[in-house]
C-alpha cells in the first residue's frame, strides 16, 4: 500500500471537560472513498472540521499528504503550526458543509470564482471559465448570475461542492452533506457526489446518514461512537455482517424504518 | 432683532411667528450642521473602538471597554461641560460649535462602537468558516464575505442614531450655541412671548424627526437583507 494521505496519531479532541475524540488513529488512502457513519455526538464531524482546520487538536499528530496538519517541523521537532502553516495545508482540502454556507451577496459564479482569483491568483478569466465547467460538472451553468436564495438548496448544495472543487483539493470533506435537504432534494446532490466518487482520483470523506448511498459509493466504511473509531471495513461487510455489537445496533435502529 | 431680522410685535401671533420664522430656520441650519458633524464624529470614533475592542491585546480590548463603558454611562451633559470648561484649563480653546459637535460625537461613539459589533456578529458562523475552508485571508474574510453582509444591518441602525443626535443638539444651548431652541429663547427674552418660538421649535423638530425617520426607513428597505451584492 502507498503512503496515507491523511493519518491521525492519537489525536485527542476535547471540548471543555467533554472528549470528543479520544486518541484516534485512522488513516485514509490516496483516492480512497471513505465513508463515516454513527450516531450523533460520535464526533464523525469533528473528524473533518479538524481536517479542514476549523477546530484545532489537544493531542496527537495529524498527517495530510505527508506533511503534519497542525504543526510544523522546526530542528527535527515538531512545533505548533503558524498560521502561514496552515494556510498551505488547507489548500489540499476542499469541505462542504450541512448548510452550504454559500456567501449570500455573492452570485453563484461570485461564491466559485472568489478564492481561486483572491488565493490562487487565477486570472478573472481563467476562474470564470474553471466556475463555468464546475457549474456544468454540478447541472447549473444557467444559474450562473443567480444569487444563492433564487435556489433550491439541492441547487445550492451543488454550488457549494463546485466552490469547493474550484481549489483543486486533493481531499474533498463533505459534512453531513444533505442532511439539511428537504428528502426530494437529497437525490440531485447525491447523483453529483456519485459522479465525482467514480470519475475523479480525488480522496473523499463523506460523513452522512445515508446508508444506502454509503454502502454504494465508498470503499471503506468507518463506524464511529462516542469519540472512537469502533470498527471500519469494506462496505458489504459492514453493513451486512458488522462485527461489534454497538455496530448492529446502530445499523438496525438507522435501518428498519426504511424497511 | 436677530440675524438681520426684526420681529413683528402686537400684529397678532401669526404675524409674529412670520417674522421670527427666518430666524428660527438659521437656528436649524446650525442644529442640523451641529447633526451632521456629531454624526460624522460618532461614525469614526465609533468605528475605531468597535475594532480596538477586537484587539489581540487584552490590555487594548479592556481598556477600550472601559471608555466606551464610561462614555455611556455618564450624561452627555456632563462631557459637554468637562469639554467646554475643562479643556482650556489645558490650553485647549474651541470654539462652542466644535465643542458641542465633539461632546455629541464622543458620546454617541459609544452607542455607534456597539452597533457596528452587533453587525459583525450577526454574520453568522458559518460564512467565517466557509471563508477559512476557501483560504481566503482574515483581511480578505472581512473586506469581502462579513462587511457586505453586515452593513445592511449597520447602516439603518446608525440612521437611528442620527436621528436621537438632531434631538440632542439643544443641550449645547447651554455652551451658547445659537441652534434653534437657543435663538428661540432669544427671541423669547427680548419679547417676552416665549409661547410661540417654542411651539415653532417643537414644530420644527417634528417635521425634521419625522422626515429623517422616514428617510431611515426608505434606506433600510433600500438595502438588499442578504448583504451588498458582489457579482
Amino acid at each position: 500500500m502507498s503512503e496515507p494521505i491523511i493519518r491521525f496519531d492519537k489525536v485527542v479532541k476535547r471540548f471543555g471537560a467533554l472528549t470528543v475524540l479520544d486518541r484516534l488513529d485512522f488513516t485514509v488512502q490516496p483516492g480512497e472513498k471513505v465513508s463515516i457513519i454513527g450516531p450523533s455526538g460520535s464526533g464523525k464531524s469533528t473528524v473533518l472540521r479538524i481536517l479542514m482546520t476549523l477546530e484545532p487538536i489537544q493531542e496527537g499528530t495529524i498527517w495530510v499528504d505527508g506533511h503534519p496538519l497542525w504543526h510544523e517541523e522546526r530542528d527535527g521537532r515538531l512545533v505548533p503550526a503558524s498560521e502561514a502553516h496552515l494556510r498551505e495545508m488547507r489548500k489540499l482540502l476542499g469541505m462542504v458543509f450541512q448548510q452550504f454556507n454559500l456567501f449570500p451577496h455573492m452570485t453563484v459564479l461570485r461564491n466559485i470564482t472568489e478564492a481561486p482569483i483572491a488565493v490562487l491568483g487565477m486570472s478573472k478569466q481563467e476562474a470564470r471559465e474553471r466556475a463555468m465547467e464546475l457549474l456544468e460538472l454540478v447541472g447549473l451553468a444557467d444559474q450562473a448570475d443567480k444569487f444563492p436564495h433564487q435556489l433550491s438548496g439541492g441547487q445550492q448544495q451543488r454550488v457549494g461542492i463546485a466552490r469547493a472543487l474550484a481549489m483543486r483539493p486533493k481531499i474533498m470533506l463533505f459534512d453531513e452533506p444533505t442532511s439539511a435537504l428537504d428528502p426530494e432534494l437529497v437525490g440531485e446532490v447525491l447523483t453529483v457526489i456519485g459522479k465525482l466518487a467514480h470519475e475523479h482520483d480525488l480522496t473523499m470523506l463523506l460523513v452522512t446518514h445515508e446508508m444506502r448511498f454509503a454502502r454504494e459509493v465508498s470503499d471503506r466504511v468507518c463506524f464511529f461512537d462516542q469519540g472512537r473509531m469502533v470498527e471500519e471495513g469494506p462496505p458489504d461487510q459492514l453493513f451486512t455482517e458488522p462485527r461489534e455489537a454497538r455496530t448492529r445496533e446502530f445499523l438496525k435502529a438507522v435501518l428498519a424504518p426504511q424497511e | 432683532m436677530l440675524f438681520g431680522y426684526e420681529w413683528v410685535t402686537g400684529q397678532g401671533d401669526l404675524a409674529f411667528a412670520a417674522s421670527i420664522l427666518p430666524m428660527l430656520l438659521l437656528g436649524l441650519v446650525v442644529t442640523i450642521q451641529a447633526t451632521v458633524a456629531g454624526f460624522f464624529i460618532a461614525v469614526i470614533l465609533g468605528l475605531i473602538f468597535a475594532a480596538l475592542r477586537q484587539s489581540r491585546f487584552r490590555v487594548v480590548r479592556y481598556v477600550t471597554g472601559f471608555v466606551v463603558e464610561f462614555l455611556r454611562d455618564t450624561p452627555l451633559l456632563v462631557q459637554l461641560f468637562f469639554l467646554y470648561y475643562v479643556l482650556p484649563e489645558f490650553g485647549i480653546v474651541l470654539p462652542a460649535f466644535m465643542t458641542g459637535a465633539l461632546a455629541l460625537g464622543v458620546q454617541y461613539s459609544a452607542y455607534t462602537s456597539q452597533v457596528y459589533r452587533a453587525g459583525i456578529e450577526a454574520v453568522p458562523p458559518g460564512q467565517r468558516e466557509a471563508a477559512r475552508a476557501l483560504d481566503l485571508t482574515e483581511r480578505r474574510t472581512f473586506t469581502h464575505v462579513i462587511l457586505p453582509q453586515a452593513i445592511p444591518r449597520i447602516i439603518p441602525a446608525l440612521g437611528n442614531y442620527a436621528v436621537s443626535i438632531m434631538k440632542d443638539v439643544p443641550i449645547l444651548s447651554v455652551v451658547t450655541v445659537l441652534e434653534v431652541l437657543n435663538v428661540a429663547k432669544i427671541i423669547g427674552d427680548q419679547t417676552f412671548n416665549y409661547l410661540v418660538p417654542f411651539t415653532m421649535v417643537g414644530a420644527l423638530y417634528l417635521v425634521l424627526t419625522l422626515i429623517a425617520s422616514y428617510l431611515v426607513r426608505l434606506l433600510d428597505r433600500a438595502l438588499p437583507k442578504t448583504g451588498l451584492p458582489l457579482r
